[in-house]
């Protein structure tokens, strides 16, 4: 647990995070309504998401799948036997008056996920439990100057929420866990992870205590969408908690917001302001009853996950765990390069693409799927040059070339006329003449000034104009000046 | 053709075979019953009549029957208790606040009937929301039960909630009707209009479409003039609906061909706990002579104890209401139904619910969310459940000896809106008929007899989950040996 300090002394974050995961479904949690983002507004609307009258909900088979997938990927336990809750309040984005939810008995419990921290080090951070439930509509406040205007197409899609125990310190560890939890749930495939969107966002649950110290009081940011706004989000939120408590000052539980613009959290409601929501079962959904066979299916049919992929390119591929911390990271980026390596020497293809894909793909802001080289290329070029076609500095030449052009690999080899002398005769040529050229050179360096190889490397390539092999050309050199 | 009134005071049964044998046809069936809509009308029974729409669903009948596709239910004129969402015809639930609400989408149930070629003459008045025993918490006035006497001070009630659909068929303005059943709301009309009224096993028919009081405990069925006419009914509403989640996929059954299953040996529980402090003699002494019916029928009589049985009333109250309170949350101005405006949105909320539900209704929301209530829900909503639970097991334990059970329906003969003015008195009307609904279990009323005032009494037959069958063969049985064949005195069609 990291500390901060404030102006008499040490003090230390407690953090716990729910984030919210929209399942990756064509539908809604109970509804066949699209789950998709966009649309025109209300046009992603069955008439129980309107809550219409005798409106009945159904649960989607596909939530149930993406909440179980994602407890296997988190360690945790499979509660076959979960049950459904209405959350009730009255909003206008909500048309039912209530929420579908998982109050007491969520579907998947307990759990935990491995952060990585700089320098290398693992810290493990648990996890409470995860539940299905129901997202809101959208209130549009600002595009008429005397209505609230309603858009239903968001509401009844599906989430997961999670949440997390109090054991993240840090704005890093927020990050962190946050970065670790959106790769699970992307290898998964269960949510895309499209934080803009508001594919995942977080609450995060924040106090602060002296090292040893009882826990604090703790205020909520709601809806905070970006793992950038997370880290901010909690600086301000410890920094203004240790400023009221120094202060002498009491923290009020409260439900707070976090407002990027102005880098700052502002309170939203208090606690006494806070909703009673009359939890009950829904009488509408029986209890949601899991076979154990099909919990079993769905766990033998799990993707690869980052952590053993990691553990897997380290000491099955030999990358550095670095690199395989940095290829792991995302799930496409992972399958890119697995593509591409396939058959290959793995470390070169990691060099590769941790190098020139991803720097260009930062550079360019795309992401690796519309990357103008596909993994095949990629692979491609690697092999031209293993093979001595081409040499490693004609390579990126290429890759540029492939980048900019979005052409194969083959194509631009060809159309840039790339090609490497690897021949030993026409190589043996080449060092003939320019030994015969420069016979001074070849007496000095026979005479005892070895560094001179450097030189005569320099001119065959130069009159191979840069196509020769050089460790032909280096090696055929001391052959022939040592002999 | 036959005189328009015996074409009125005919079954499904002997219509079906009337049709069949081209005595007359759905066209003029239907006619018969539009012709006496003013008589229907002096009832209030109607919240929205449908003559066009039953006309044109006669005429397919006669098409489907020359045809040779008919069903048991094709050309017959009924009434849908305005519960049901019905395509293109507005929806009340009997409440202001749905306003002029016409659905896109048919109920499951009505649908099934339409699908089997049933004619739509009307949408049946109810209690608002279903919530009331005398239909008199409607939004469209009370409706007056055909057996009112000549001369009464006040007219009697009716039952409720499915009060509508009960008094139609008792007078003859509806061959059959639906209705819903959440404590008690169609067998207590049924048995004070003397009709026939099954509420099945929770889950035997869809949900889906019928505007929620209680979802845990709704449940549609039949009201008919027969017990054969109630396996005739059931039959075409009953069936699995993935729709409704707490729909059950149970087999199909022939309700009508299980009547032929008879009663002999039969062993039939009576529960002595039903022999409520201060149960009128006269209900007692119809219940001693049902048992006398079924022993004569060849059935054996067992005495049971359901001990948790005084609990049941005050557990079904804190679990209806609490469902109801968020089943009626969505009614809030937003989207569709009646809004009053307001100077904000809470001001809106409180207009729009405040004058767009009834007293009743609001009485309800508000018993439900305080019984959900953060400190309050262990005391009453959870343990109410507990209840729940110990009552299923009491009957679960009887049912371990007997096949059914017989019990009176109500505990009294119809009464006038104003002899019953405290809402918990109110309440006791659904005594004996809330412990069934509130273990999910088969339950039908059956006209028995009459009171002193001339007045019909029913008696129940409650059933294991998914045996109808035994309690329509029960029901037969009693129907039988009762020979019940009175007419209330509002009759429809008389003076033609």
């Amino acid at each position: 647990m990291s500390t901060i300090e404030g102006q008499d002394g040490a003090w230390e974050m407690v953090i716990g995070l729910e984030t919210h995961a929209q399942v990756a479904s064509k539908a809604k949690l109970f509804s066949s309504a699209s789950a998709a983002f966009g649309g025109a507004p209300n046009d992603h609307v069955a008439f129980l998401d309107a809550g219409m009258p005798g409106m009945l909900p159904v649960i989607n088979q596909r939530c149930v799948e993406a909440a179980v997938l994602s407890g296997f990927g988190m360690n945790s336990t499979i509660n076959l036997k979960s049950i459904f809750d209405r959350k009730n309040y009255f909003y206008p984005d909500l048309p039912l008056g209530y929420q579908i939810s998982q109050f007491s008995d969520p579907i998947v419990s307990g759990g935990w996920l491995d952060i990585e921290l700089e320098g290398g080090e693992t810290k493990r951070i648990g996890v409470t439990r995860l539940h299905l439930e129901q997202d809101a509509g959208k209130s549009i406040h600002d595009q008429d100057p005397y209505r609230t205007l309603v858009d239903l197409n968001r509401a009844g899609v599906g989430l997961m929420e999670i949440v997390s125990e109090p054991d993240i310190g840090s704005a890093e560890e927020a990050a962190a866990y946050v970065t670790k939890l959106r790769a699970i749930l992307r290898y998964l495939g269960v949510c895309d992870g499209n934080m803009e969107e508001g594919s995942l966002r977080c609450d995060v649950n924040l106090s602060m205590r002296r090292p040893g110290d009882e826990l604090g009081t703790r205020c909520e940011i709601k809806n905070v969408n970006s793992i950038r706004f997370i880290r901010e989000a909690i600086e301000f939120e410890a920094r203004r908690q240790v400023e009221v408590l120094e202060d002498g000052g009491a923290i009020v539980q409260e439900t707070r917001l976090f407002d990027p613009d102005r880098g700052e959290t502002r309170s939203m409601r208090s606690k006494e302001e806070s909703h009673d929501y009359r939890y009950f079962p829904d009488p509408d959904l029986p209890p949601l009853v899991l076979e154990q066979s099909y919990v079993d299916e769905l766990r033998a049919g799990m993707p690869e996950l980052p952590d053993a992929k990691k553990t897997r390119f380290v000491t099955e591929l030999g990358l550095t765990s670095y690199d395989a911390d940095v290829l792991t990271a995302d799930r496409d980026n992972a399958l890119y390069f697995e593509a591409a390596a396939d058959g290959r020497d793995a470390k070169t293809v990691a060099n590769w693409v941790t190098g020139e894909v991803f720097g260009r793909l930062n550079k360019n802001d795309v992401s690796i799927n519309t990357a103008p080289v596909p993994a095949a290329e990629l692979g491609a070029l690697v092999d031209m040059i293993k093979s001595g076609k081409i040499s490693g500095r004609q390579a990126k030449e290429a890759f540029e070339a492939m980048w900019a052009e979005g052409k194969p690999a083959q194509t631009v080899v060809d159309e840039l006329g790339l090609s490497q002398i690897s021949d030993d005769s026409a190589i043996e040529a080449l060092v003939d003449q320019v030994m015969q050229a420069n016979m001074d050179k070849v007496e000095e360096y026979r005479g005892g000034k070895p560094k001179l190889i450097g030189f005569f490397v320099g001119q065959v390539m130069k009159a191979s104009k840069g196509q020769a092999n050089p460790a032909s050309v280096n090696a055929m050199l001391k052959a022939k000046l040592d002999g | 053709m036959s005189p328009l009134s015996d074409l009125l005071r005919l079954d499904i049964a002997s219509a079906r075979k009337g049709l069949a044998d081209k005595q007359f046809t759905a066209r003029e069936l239907t006619e018969a019953y539009l012709a006496a809509a003013d008589d229907a009308r002096a009832l209030n029974g109607f919240i929205t009549e449908t003559p066009d729409q039953a006309l044109a669903d006669a005429d397919a009948a006669d098409a489907r029957l020359l045809a040779g596709n008919a069903t048991a239910m094709t050309g017959m004129p009924i009434a849908q208790k305005d519960l049901f969402c019905t395509e293109g015809i507005r929806t009340t639930a009997a409440s202001k606040i749905l306003g002029d609400f016409t659905p896109p989408y048919e109920s499951t149930v009505s649908g099934k009937l339409k699908a089997d070629g049933a004619v739509l003459l009307g949408k049946a008045n109810l209690d608002e929301f279903a919530m009331g025993s005398a239909n008199i918490t409607s939004a469209f006035g009370p409706v007056t039960n055909p057996w009112t006497p000549e001369g009464a001070a006040a007219p009697l009630t009716p039952g409720g909630s499915s009060g509508g659909s009960a008094a139609l068929v008792a007078a003859g303005a509806a061959i059959a009707a639906t209705g819903t059943d959440t404590g008690g709301s169609i067998r207590q009309p049924a048995a004070l209009c003397g009709v026939v009224g099954l509420k099945p096993t929770y889950g035997r028919c869809s949900r889906w479409g019928v505007v929620a009081f209680a979802s845990s405990l709704d449940q549609p069925g039949p009201i008919t003039r027969s017990v054969r006419d109630a396996a005739i009914m059931l039959g075409s509403m009953a069936g699995h609906d993935p729709k409704d989640s707490t729909s059950a996929s149970a087999a199909p059954v022939d309700f009508e061909a299980a009547l032929a299953g008879g009663v002999k040996s039969m062993r039939v529980g009576v529960p002595r706990e039903y022999r409520a402090d201060g149960m009128p003699a006269e209900i007692d002494a119809l219940w001693q002579e049902g048992i006398e019916m079924a022993k004569a029928a060849g059935a054996e009589i067992v005495d049971v104890s359901l001990p948790m049985t005084k609990m049941a009333l005050p557990a079904y109250y804190i679990v209806a209401l609490a469902e109801a309170s968020s089943n009626l949350a969505r009614y809030d101005g937003v989207r569709y139904c009646a809004r009053e405006d307001g100077n904000d949105l809470t001001e809106m909320y409180s207009n729009t619910r405040g004058t767009g539900f009834g007293e009743e209704v609001r009485r309800r929301i508000l018993i439900g969310t305080y019984v959900l209530s953060a400190g309050y829900y262990d005391a009453y909503y959870k343990q109410a459940q507990k209840v729940r639970t110990l009552i299923a097991n009491d009957f679960n334990a009887a049912f371990n000896d007997v096949d059914v059970l017989l019990t009176p329906t109500t505990p009294s003969a119809a009464f006038a809106a104003g002899d019953v003015d405290d809402p918990v008195a109110m309440y006791m009307n659904d005594i004996f008929t809330v412990p069934a609904s509130m273990a999910g279990l088969p339950g039908m009323s059956v006209p028995a007899g009459l009171s002193a005032e001339g007045l019909p009494l029913g008696l129940q037959i409650i059933g294991k989950p998914f045996d109808e069958a035994s309690v329509l063969q029960m029901g037969q049985a009693i129907e039988d040996a009762a020979g019940f064949d009175k007419t209330p005195r509002l009759l429809a069609g008389a003076k033609s």
